[in-house]
């Protein structure tokens, strides 16, 4: 299972004890982090974070550089320890953990990217994608085999045996990435790490990890300084600035509802055609029925919630097709599993520009599936025009 | 009024006289280990370095300078060797060697884990700097006396005069060396879960291997300085042949054993220096 991250009320204070003491105290009254700077000789990175992560998304914090995203990111695996506030992990606190319970929060279920790889110059391909495993004490013949696994996932199969040197910058981003991915984490930071690479490049690694995204269950924080990358790729966003959180939204509330003038000029450069998705637009499903339940259950959860008809996916989120309230209301059968009905799907990672044509003016919601046929939310025609024209 | 007031001389020499003695009285059997353990020391490197013979040395040092370098630096360091055969100083030069190798070898044992601690210890790098900087500005002539007073006269006062002189380099490289391995780097290893030991011998001291290597040639750089100041106090080898020529003012046979010393030099410098290149080399000179 993905991981669920909830940011409580984070404050990260760089400076000696006293003074973050003090800092913290500014921040109550409400400084700002430049006066906080120059009473204290602390220096704010974050103050007051709130956000909640859901499982399974991919969310990115964007932000100029100095805005505290790049401190946010390393309070998630404790490589920065938040002065106040909790990071709570499914439930646990982070700062609860003990040495070795950390180490194996670090081992197991998170992992991170870096904007300049942070590859070890010293090992090949491999015996870099290796090392969390390595250091895991798992045996040999496993950690290769897992560790090529990751390789072939981020296409560098027959590189494992070069060097990091010998490789493009956008290459050595992929096995920082493989690496990242060779402990199958639930939770994957990525901190800007496209930065360093070229346009093209840039976009090409963008467009690998949406499809990525769809083979696994994991959730990502990526931080970026570019508003582009952050609307192509995030199912939601959250802009900072000041060591703050200005908005929090999906790329389409952002364009819909600007919170004020600094997002507003933030987002003006970008071209919301060309880097619109349907998972930036689409909703989450109201009701969602499992063919094991029984007409009657069905029915009266449609009632409730006022809805026509509703999709059925079976237990691992696979789509299975819709059941209408006409068709439920005379079955007898004892579970909905044959009523079930196949409707066509969108895929999520195409660009709101290249559906709008082609999709035809349902009255009702189109089901939006992942590259594994999973159902991750519903769109209608209307919003997509909307989305656009807006 | 010109002159310092005398009244304010204060001589310090005698309580460092006594500090001395009193050291080398209370610790006598920590020194007498010490001087066990050098002399064992020098039993095994010279057993080794007297089972090759003279010309297994040229020829062993000419591949080396091949593989490491080109034919020509090899043609010339083995030519070099040669030279110190031919003026009659093989035997006085694998001495020395031997002193060297031994110092050497003490400063990797003392100096690694002591640069190593260094590095993740901000109290004892403020401790260790200034000590660390004194002991390369002091002149080297001044350790010998303490040498002499603890451990006597001979090559065992020698190697440890020679080890105190040539350390800090190697302290201070490796120091260095951890101290500068790329932020992310460290990130990524603790990221993953790393212990200190797997931090320490996986990451940190793969990363900084080519500085401590040239750690490792500067100390031996400086322990062939050393090794001819040491004659003095009883060593023997290419140093004392140097010290015997300016009692004697025989201009020709210290020049000899002179040119001796800076062609084994070069020898090490070469070697180390490639060795260190090649580790370089090995990661890529990636920007």
């Amino acid at each position: 299972m993905a991981k669920h991250v909830e940011v409580k009320n984070l404050s990260v204070v760089f400076g000696k004890p006293k003074a973050q003491q003090k800092a913290l105290k500014m921040i109550d009254d409400g400084h700002t982090p430049d006066e906080i700077r120059e009473a204290t000789g602390a220096t704010v990175a974050n103050k007051n974070v709130n956000f909640d992560i859901q499982p399974d998304e991919l969310f990115v914090i964007v932000g100029l550089s100095g805005s505290g995203k790049s401190t946010f990111i390393r309070t998630l695996n404790l490589l920065n320890i938040p002065t106040r506030g909790e990071i709570v992990v499914d439930g646990e606190n982070l700062q609860d953990m003990t040495k070795e319970e950390l180490r194996d929060y670090r081992r197991k279920d998170v992992s991170m990217v870096f904007q300049h790889f942070g590859l070890l110059s010293h090992r090949t391909v491999l015996d870099n994608v290796v090392y969390p495993l390595e250091i895991q004490g798992i045996d040999k013949e496993t950690r290769r085999e897992k560790a090529m696994e990751a390789i072939k996932q981020v296409g560098l199969d027959g590189w494992e045996d070069h060097m990091p040197s010998q490789l493009s910058g956008g290459m050595r981003q992929r096995v920082g990435l493989a690496r990242a991915l060779s402990n199958d984490p639930e939770l994957l930071l990525m901190d800007e790490p496209y930065s360093a690479l070229d346009p093209l490049i840039r976009r090409e690694m963008q467009n690998e990890l949406l499809t990525l995204d769809d083979d696994n269950e994991r959730t990502i924080v990526f931080i970026t300084h570019d508003m582009n990358e952050a609307f192509r790729i995030g199912d939601r966003i959250a802009l900072m600035k000041d060591a703050e959180v200005v908005q929090i939204g999906t790329p389409n509330e952002f364009f819909k509802n600007p919170a004020n003038d600094y997002v507003r000029d933030f987002i003006a450069d970008v071209d919301k055609t060309r880097i619109l998705k349907i998972r930036s637009v689409m909703r989450k499903p109201t009701y969602v029925a499992k063919p094991t339940d029984t007409p009657k259950e069905t029915l009266e959860a449609l009632k409730a919630n006022e809805m026509e008809f509703c999709y059925v996916t079976d237990e691992k989120r696979k789509f299975l097709g819709y059941v209408k309230v006409e068709q439920l209301s005379k079955s007898r059968a004892k579970d909905i599993s044959k009523l079930v009905n196949e409707d066509e799907t969108l895929y999520r990672n195409l660009y709101l520009e290249d559906v709008w044509k082609n999709i035809k003016e349902a009255k009702f919601d189109v089901a939006v599936v992942d590259g594994k046929n999973r159902l991750r939310g519903v769109i209608s025609h209307d919003e997509i025009i909307s989305a656009l024209a807006e | 009024m010109f002159n310092f007031p005398e009244q304010l001389y204060f001589d310090i020499s005698g309580y460092i006289d006594d500090f001395v003695l009193w050291l080398g009285d209370t610790f006598e059997w920590l020194f007498d280990i010490i001087k066990t353990l050098i002399l064992g020391m020098f039993e095994g490197v010279e057993f080794v370095l007297g089972i090759v013979p003279w010309w297994a040395y040229i020829i062993l040092l000419f591949f080396a300078a091949w593989k490491l370098y080109n034919i020509r630096t090899g043609v010339t360091l083995s030519l070099m060797l040669f030279l110190i055969g031919v003026f009659a100083l093989w035997d006085e030069m694998i001495y020395t060697l031997a002193i060297i190798a031994i110092s050497v070898l003490i400063s990797l044992i003392v100096g690694l884990p002591t640069g190593i601690l260094m590095a993740k210890s901000k109290r004892l790098e403020s401790i260790l700097k200034p000590i660390l900087d004194g002991m390369q500005t002091m002149p080297s002539f001044v350790y010998l006396i303490p040498a002499l007073m603890l451990l006597g006269i001979g090559r065992v006062p020698a190697v440890f005069a020679t080890t105190i002189y040539a350390v800090p380099p190697l302290i201070r490289l490796t120091f260095l060396g951890i101290k500068n391995v790329d932020k992310e780097v460290v990130e990524a290893g603790k990221s993953f879960g790393s212990t200190q030991m797997q931090m320490l011998f996986k990451i940190e001291l793969p990363q900084a291997l080519s500085t401590i290597a040239t750690g490792i040639n500067q100390t031996t750089m400086m322990a062939v300085s050393m090794v001819v100041i040491a004659s003095m106090i009883g060593a023997q080898g290419i140093g004392s042949v140097v010290l015997v020529s300016i009692r004697q003012i025989q201009v020709g046979q210290g020049f000899m054993a002179g040119l001796s010393v800076v062609f084994l030099a070069i020898i090490l410098d070469r070697l180390l220096q490639g060795i260190a290149n090649s580790l370089d080399q090995q990661e890529g000179l990636d920007g």
